[in-house]
């Protein structure tokens, strides 16, 4: 009798030290989540590839990782960069498949992830988004190949905001604003609006790319119907591929739709690479020289090419959130809940298909609700892009942030 | 039934207070025999860098012979000495992985030895762009050191290399731009050539740097002193194994079968095989293959001891002799490679053709014997994590 006792108290702690730790799920990937905390933390293929679905994860890796070299070049595959161009690779500014640095305090650093969208008032006839600059375009590329003229320099310059909390406690802040300087073309337009972006982490994009839209729409609350305060809508964007407008999904602004057209996007906007989403050069008619250099292919980016890099973008292994036993990290997830950081950063999501297998039917933690939110004058760029307005950004989802 | 009951708690306890080192009960290694296999590789890594150490440094004579006075025989010993280099360097891959002296994140010297492919034209000139690289900058770049070579090493992106094996193989070998044979850097381009005195500083700095950079990985392994090996060997020894067997299992699959085989071999790119100058990429495979057996059968350059799958057979035969069969099989799959690699990778050959035939078998044994691998591993009772 004794020992019965013995064995069910035994099995009794058990169930109960598991359950305490359910509250946190430490799998933010679901099945697509690698408990590693190296330095390769965001760079490992979703454990649950198969050989021949890996294979593809490495050549898109390769392109991901490697450098672009001006054309033309005897490494064939990889030549075409630019002209004008912010970055030789993806993982110039996702270094190790990870976010980049915001701008140096001191000016000495050159920007490493950051770059600078630009646009004019108005809206792009055919798409509805943001209205290029018709001498600099849709972005300040602050580098060219040889002989290619760089469009322009972005300085950014601190300046200190001083407040005070309610208990009185003083606080201090930094305050960035950019500045335009060495316009190759004469100055922009009077009204150029300037955005800055920061790289951010990359991997879990397949898994959001396949919530479904009903999710989100449910999660939307554009009039704030229920009273919480906090009115979060979907940004309606142009696909490229569907040419119609459906929900986006990633960029600060959830001004992209899906993983391809993000890769592709990046690929002509940041690194000069054409592919059939983007086939033309991104040079205006102004800007001669960079019409004139020599391309490196039609398009530099092959069909299959973009889709293994999408499908890498697309199947990074989320990394496991750490220390979930931890007292505090539990005490704090529930503050988080409780205090209401949770109704924008969502904690779970949840898949049912998708294109690639293994992301379907996931629940998964990525910490966003994929969704627009005014976030006032004092974190905004002033430059709207599609529905979103200059002060309204995309929660960001915080997975990975340790 | 009072016996049955006893017994049935006694598992009980035994499942719940085990999760030692073997999974299952008391079937596995003893105590002393993982120590003695810690000891052993600490012993071989040892001993293998040690060995890269001496056949680099009769490269790097063979490369100060060369510049101070370069002729078609001199460069020729040159490239003879970095090929028999390479040989020794290749198994020591197997110790990457981990975080040790290699590949440290905050002053691993992986990056600056062995990184790769090589942006050539970020050292020196290539065809249609005659005065690029860093060799023909004097400008920006008014003396060429081992400083200045480490500092823009990696600048900029990850193909930005200026040091390291690569860096000398272009040096001696210069472009590939033949089917038949490697590169045909003419010894002139170290005697009348635009900045052959500065290529010729180039090359012996770069040839100094990975000196001492191996000299620093056999220290850190070094018996006796109080170096990364006296760590190792203090650690946990589970924690020693999941260092050990995270590298073999990283290099098998990921890094050897994935980044240096199957990209090279799907995407038909030259500029993907791991020794593009020298023609020299089938020998790397081996040596990173021949790299894993070492480490599970004990056997390194000079030394025998206790390897991995000697702990794996105490806690499971068959497991132990399907590794060591796999491995074998794939060590001799990648042998059966024709050389040169990147003649498989021409436009025109065609996917069934032999030699791609080949590389596709080499990659597939090298994917299935990281599953076993993993399973491996997970029979001392370790986790790892590998691409």
């Amino acid at each position: 009798m004794r020992i019965y006792l013995a064995v069910a108290f035994f099995s009794v702690a058990l169930l109960l030290s598991c359950s305490q730790s359910e509250s946190l799920d430490a799998n933010l990937g679901g099945t697509t989540t690698r408990q590693s905390a190296s330095r390769n933390a965001f760079g490992l293929p979703a454990p649950t590839l198969s050989n021949e679905q890996r294979r593809i994860f490495e050549r898109g890796d390769s392109f991901f990782t490697q450098n672009w070299v001006s054309s033309p070049a005897s490494t064939d595959a990889r030549d075409g960069l630019g002209p004008l161009l912010n970055a030789t690779s993806c993982s110039s500014c996702h270094g190790l498949d990870g976010r980049g640095a915001p701008p140096d305090p001191l000016g000495e650093q050159a920007n490493l992830g950051l770059l600078f969208r630009v646009s004019v008032p108005g809206e792009d006839p055919v798409t509805g988004g943001p209205r290029p600059d018709l001498i600099y375009g849709g972005q300040i590329q602050d580098r060219a190949v040889l002989g290619v003229p760089v469009e322009a320099t972005v300085t950014t310059k601190w300046s200190t905001v001083e407040g005070t909390y309610a208990d009185g406690t003083p606080w201090l802040l930094r305050s960035p604003s950019y500045e335009l300087s060495d316009l190759a073309h004469g100055p922009a337009d009077p009204d150029l609006m300037l955005g800055p972006r920061l790289a951010p982490q990359v991997f879990g994009m397949g898994l959001l790319e396949a919530v479904p839209d009903d999710a989100l729409l449910e999660l939307a609350d554009p009039d704030d119907t229920d009273g919480d305060g906090i009115s979060g809508r979907v940004n309606m964007v142009w696909d490229a591929r569907l040419e119609q407008h459906v929900i986006g999904r990633f960029g600060w602004k959830a001004n992209v739709a899906t993983v391809e057209q993000q890769v592709a996007g990046a690929f002509l906007g940041d690194i000069g690479i054409t592919s059939s989403l983007n086939p033309e050069k991104h040079c205006t008619s102004v800007q001669i020289k960079c019409a004139e250099a020599p391309t490196g292919g039609d398009p530099e980016l092959t069909d299959e090419r973009l889709a293994n890099v999408t499908f890498y973008n697309s199947t990074l292994a989320v990394p496991a959130m750490r220390n979930v036993d931890d007292g505090q990290v539990q005490d704090g997830a529930k503050l988080f809940t409780e205090i209401g950081c949770a109704d924008c950063h969502v904690a779970s999501l949840e898949t049912e298909t998708a294109s690639i297998d293994v992301l379907a039917d996931q629940t998964f933690f990525p910490y966003t609700d994929l969704l627009l939110h005014d976030m006032g004058d004092g974190l905004a760029d002033g430059r709207p892009d599609f529905e979103a307005t200059g002060s309204e950004w995309r929660t960001p989802p915080l997975w990975g942030l340790g | 039934m009072r016996i049955h009951r006893r017994l049935a708690v006694t598992l009980v306890s035994l499942s719940l207070l085990g999760g030692g080192l073997a999974g299952c009960g008391d079937d596995g290694p003893s105590d002393d025999m993982v120590s003695s296999a810690i000891e052993s590789y600490a012993t071989g890594v040892h001993a293998s860098y040690e060995a890269s150490l001496t056949s680099a440094t009769a490269m790097d004579s063979a490369i100060d012979t060369f510049v101070a006075s370069p002729s078609d025989s001199t460069l020729e010993a040159a490239r003879t000495a970095w090929l028999a280099a390479r040989d020794d360097y290749g198994p020591t891959e197997a110790f990457r992985f981990y975080d040790g002296p290699i590949d440290d994140p905050d002053n691993g010297p992986e990056g600056l030895i062995n990184a790769w492919p090589l942006d050539e034209a970020y050292i020196d000139y290539v065809e249609g762009a005659p005065t690029s690289g860093i060799i023909n900058d004097p400008a920006t770049y008014p003396t060429i050191d081992t400083a200045l070579l480490t500092s823009l090493n990696e600048e900029g992106g990850e193909t930005n290399i200026s040091t390291g094996w690569h860096a000398i193989e272009f040096l001696l070998w210069g472009q590939d731009l033949s089917l038949e044979g490697a590169g045909e850097r003419s010894a002139n381009d170290y005697v009348d050539a635009p900045n052959a005195d500065r290529r010729s500083v180039y090359l012996a700095q770069t040839s100094d740097l990975l000196l001492s950079h191996l000299s620093g990985l056999v220290d850190a392994w070094a018996p006796d002193a109080a170096n990364y090996r006296a760590n190792f060997e203090a650690a946990e020894p589970d924690e020693a194994l999941r260092r050990i067997i995270s590298g073999i299992g990283e290099l098998s699959r990921g890094e050897l079968a994935g980044e240096r085989m199957n990209v090279a071999y799907a995407e038909r790119s030259q500029e993907d095989e791991h020794s593009c100058f020298s023609d020299n990429t089938t020998n790397d495979i081996i040596g990173n293959a021949l790299g894993i057996q070492r480490v599970l059968t004990g056997e390194y350059p000079g030394f025998t001891g206790i390897g991995i799958a000697d702990l794996v057979a105490d806690v499971d035969q068959d497991l132990a002799d399907k590794l060591l069969a796999e491995v074998k099989t794939s060590v001799e799959t990648v042998q059966a490679i024709p050389a040169p690699f990147d003649q498989h990778l021409v436009e025109g050959v065609s996917d069934d053709s032999p030699g791609h035939q080949a590389i596709l078998a080499g990659i597939e044994s090298l994917e299935g014997q990281t599953d076993t691998i993993v399973a491996a591993a997970t029979s001392l009772g370790v986790t790892i994590n590998v691409t």
